[in-house]
């Protein structure tokens, strides 16, 4: 009586993300597949083109992480062409950077993840979005996050050009400075955006961790994996977004590499399933074993929780309070349970927050050297930095006049895409039993992967913050036997 | 009176589209409020079964962003337009082909076996590629196939207006919409978007001499570029003088030389060619002194991939569309 379960979350018609949960005659999960079914082909069809437009074009691989691409690629046009950005052009970087990720986080706690706490992962599906959240915390609370997502926003497209695919960043530099009063207007909004970012923790404090049910699923077994992390350190080993190089601990906990961002090949590797566009990072030194957790397995994760495992603090006062708080009470280094993405994000976006006030605070924000003009043939260069979902590397060869040969790409989600199909399959396995499908097990399949935020569909998009499922059970005779709907 | 009904639906997509309608910030409640939202995947659970089930032309609107890449998106799409009494492109991606368009320069294999064999990072000894259809263990799972060629959305469906941009600008956004509602729509096939080139809005046109003679090119990262002066002047590429004006000069304001996201004028069939032959006039091909034939054809010849720039955003919807096979 084998049967199949198809979630297909965006709506049978649309297909960028889908899962396949197959029972076994018991009616308990079998396997569990997580299947992307979309390529784009950057990687070749930027062959041919001229490397100092790649800031320019791999901005439309995610139009909700431009910066990050762009950004990974201004640093790999460093690289290629031999050239150190300026003090001022480097601070412009990373103050345009620390508000893209504090205003990326904000985003997904409040519309996206948020509302399974705030609201609840039982309450009724159709206040489990952002009108939801709004209900919850009032509006003025729900105006202070508009407000911000709009100032933030604001700032990035008057120094960055557009905030849908900024186009600032060169080789060597930024295309335009900040002025000694655009200076002081981000003064202010960082002021505020320190504040914001403590009243989203507040707000964690109160409705998730007061709240034992909740407590008791981030720390419970259905969402744990003992697996390696990967994250940006600068040279005090504390989480950066924009700088730094790459440690790696094991499962652990401890610390079993650190290398630059042009060393990747000889730490990381992509193992191809048929059945998947995505393709699956690992480990080299461990090895690709499948989809399983563990000393042995060479599945490592990335993104929030994954960079504060991965480190030994953070470099603003604030957030390391808050990070020595996180794992006081999750008991330790490294944390496995995956729903604690959801407290790291908000750690992070403090970090980036004070981050964002520190820089704006620099009087040599405002200088008016912002380029150093590349001089050298280039021929390879590499670059990385902590997207919001993850560590993004680009690595771009070139003939003498820049003109691309080799590209290569591995997206922040991507690192993740073994551990979300694991994560996948142990929330399926845990809450379907003799073939009993309940309506929890929609929310609650959301939840294993949405902690990652994963940029591959409507997970990263969806106003209000729900995302549509459908579960079809079908018999062995591909009859469809029950459906399922959350709407 | 009913609200009118609008769907919004994205095929190959960045998601840039989808962010600039939250970008709409507090006009976004003024949308929700005037119409009635039928179809929107990332936000609302109908479903494909629900659009069919509508009357034809029952749809007020369809917004449509992202290009066509896959047959699936191609069926949606056409559906769409059955039960659309209006269909707008939305999006460069939607009206050209946009960025994923480049992709035409490439065939269908090559992209594969760069993506699952040949990347550095990429161990494959068994040569596997994602395949239509795998028989696992426990069962079959199936895949969409990744199609030949990137398609314009009015390559597979008549398409009564488009909203260029990448992504488009919220006032144009909301120019739209509310023209829409008001029954205010110019004539059909019109892009919803100011007539002039992009060179007649730019705050740098003014400046621009009587006569712009174009000495050398140079790429972005070779100059500092003054920031009064045209791009041109500088020989710096700038693809104003082939391209519809309505973003406010965004990558211009940033010291950036445009990229031709909004797609060509009225007046122009071809965004490429064009440019191409604005490009020749300032290079003073027409009896300019100070430049031989020799000279011209030198300097042209250092312009970096003239077609992933000319047609940075148009290449699916352009004379060349793709690249001649063998
Ligand atoms: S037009 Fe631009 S923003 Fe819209 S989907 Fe295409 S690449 Fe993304
Ligand atoms: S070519 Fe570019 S810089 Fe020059 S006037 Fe036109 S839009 Fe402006
Ligand atoms: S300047 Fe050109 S590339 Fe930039 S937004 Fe405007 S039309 Fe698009």
């Amino acid at each position: 009586m084998a049967k199949r379960i198809t979630i297909n979350p965006i709506t049978r018609l649309e297909g960028h993300g889908k899962i396949e949960i197959f029972l076994d005659d018991k009616g308990d999960v079998e396997n569990a597949y997580f299947q992307v079914p979309e390529l784009r082909g950057f990687e070749q069809f930027c062959v041919d083109r001229p490397a100092d437009e790649m800031p320019r074009i791999t901005t439309r691989i995610c139009g909700v992480c431009p910066m990050a691409h762009h950004m990974a690629a201004t640093k790999t046009l460093d690289d290629l062409f031999h050239v150190e950005p300026t003090p001022t052009a480097r601070k412009i970087r990373e103050l345009l950077y620390s508000i893209f990720m504090v205003e990326d986080h904000t985003l997904h706690f409040v519309y996206l993840g948020g509302p399974d706490f705030v609201v609840g992962p039982d309450a009724p599906a159709t206040e489990r979005n952002i009108l939801g959240v709004i209900g919850k915390v009032g509006l003025e609370a729900a105006g202070k996050v508009i407000d911000t997502r709009k100032r933030l926003r604001a700032i990035i497209t008057n120094i960055g050009g557009k905030i849908i695919h900024p186009v600032f960043g060169l080789p060597g530099g930024v295309s335009k400075g900040i002025t000694e009063e655009e200076r002081e207007e981000i003064v202010k909004v960082a002021k505020d955006t320190v504040e914001f970012a403590q009243f989203l923790l507040k707000l964690f404090d109160d409705v998730v961790l007061k709240n034992k049910t909740y407590v008791d699923l981030i720390v419970g077994d259905i969402y744990k994996h003992n697996t390696y992390y990967m994250g940006m350190v600068d040279e005090n080993n504390h989480v950066n977004f924009y700088d730094g190089e790459l440690r790696v601990v094991s499962p652990g906990g401890k610390e079993i590499a650190k290398f630059k961002a042009q060393d990747y090949l000889e730490h990381i590797a992509e193992h191809v399933e048929p059945w998947s566009y995505i393709k699956f990072p690992y480990l080299k030194a461990i090895g690709w074993k499948g989809f399983v957790d563990g000393e042995e397995s060479g599945v490592y994760r990335v993104a929030p929780l994954a960079r504060l495992n991965a480190s030994d603090g953070m470099a603003t006062p604030l957030a390391q309070s808050e990070y020595e708080r996180m794992f006081d009470t999750l008991g330790g280094k490294p944390v496995h349970n995956t729903l604690a993405f959801h407290w790291a994000r908000l750690v992070e976006a403090l970090y980036a927050a004070e981050r964002m006030l520190e820089l704006a605070a620099d009087p040599e924000l405002t200088g008016t050297n912002i380029r150093n003009i590349p001089t050298a043939t280039p021929d390879e260069g590499i670059g990385v930095v902590e997207a919001p979902r993850g560590t993004l590397f680009h690595h771009y060869q070139t003939d003498k006049d820049g003109i691309l040969t080799g590209v290569n790409l591995i997206v922040a989600t991507v690192n993740n895409s073994a551990a979300m199909c694991m994560s996948i399959k142990k929330a399926a396995s845990g809450l379907i039993k003799g073939g009993n499908v309940s309506e929890g097990l929609l929310n609650m399949v959301e939840m294993a992967f949405r902690a990652y935020d994963p940029c591959l569909a409507c997970a990263t998009h969806s106003l209000p913050g729900e995302m549509p499922l459908e579960v079809n059970l079908y018999d062995s005779n591909k009859n469809l036997i029950r459906t399922i709907k959350r709407d | 009176m009913a609200k009118a009904k609008v769907a919004f639906y994205w095929c190959a997509s960045c998601g840039g589209c989808e962010e600039a309608v939250i970008d709409l910030n507090e006009d976004i409640l003024k949308v929700v409020d005037a119409v009635d939202i039928v179809f929107w995947p990332v936000a609302l659970d109908f479903k494909y079964k629900d659009i069919e089930a509508m009357k034809d032309g029952e749809i007020a609107v369809s917004f449509i962003n992202g290009a066509i890449r896959n047959s699936e998106q191609e069926e949606i799409v056409k559906l769409l337009r059955k039960k659309s009494g209006l269909v707008v492109a939305f999006g460069s991606c939607s009206h050209l082909g946009g960025i994923p368009g480049l992709a035409n320069f490439h065939d269908r294999e090559a992209i594969l076996t760069r993506s699952y064999e040949t990347a550095p990072t990429v161990v494959n000894p068994d040569r596997i590629l994602p395949q239509l259809s795998t028989k696992m263990p426990e069962g079959e799972l199936t895949l969409p196939e990744f199609s030949e060629t990137v398609k314009a959305l009015d390559q597979v469906i008549d398409v009564d207006y488009y909203l260029p941009g990448c992504a488009p600008p919220a006032d144009l956004i909301m120019g739209a919409v509310t023209a829409i509602l008001e029954g205010n729509l110019p004539e059909k096939g019109s892009v919803l978007a100011p007539e002039k080139s992009l060179c007649g809005d730019c705050p740098r046109g003014e400046k621009k001499p009587e006569k712009l003679v174009m000495k050398d090119v140079k790429r972005v990262h070779e100059i500092i570029p003054d920031p009064e002066k045209c791009f041109l002047e500088e020989g710096l590429i700038c693809l104003g003088p082939a391209t519809r004006s309505g973003c406010d000069s965004r990558c211009i304001k940033a010291n950036m030389p445009c990229r031709g996201c909004f797609g060509p004028t009225k007046e122009v069939r071809d965004q490429g060619a064009k440019m191409a032959s604005a490009i020749a006039s300032i290079l003073g091909l027409e009896g300019e002194e100070e430049f031989s034939e020799e000279k011209a054809a030198e300097i042209v010849n250092k312009i970096a991939d003239p077609a992933g720039t000319f047609y940075r955003f148009s290449l699916p919807s352009s004379l060349l569309r793709t690249r001649k096979r063998e």
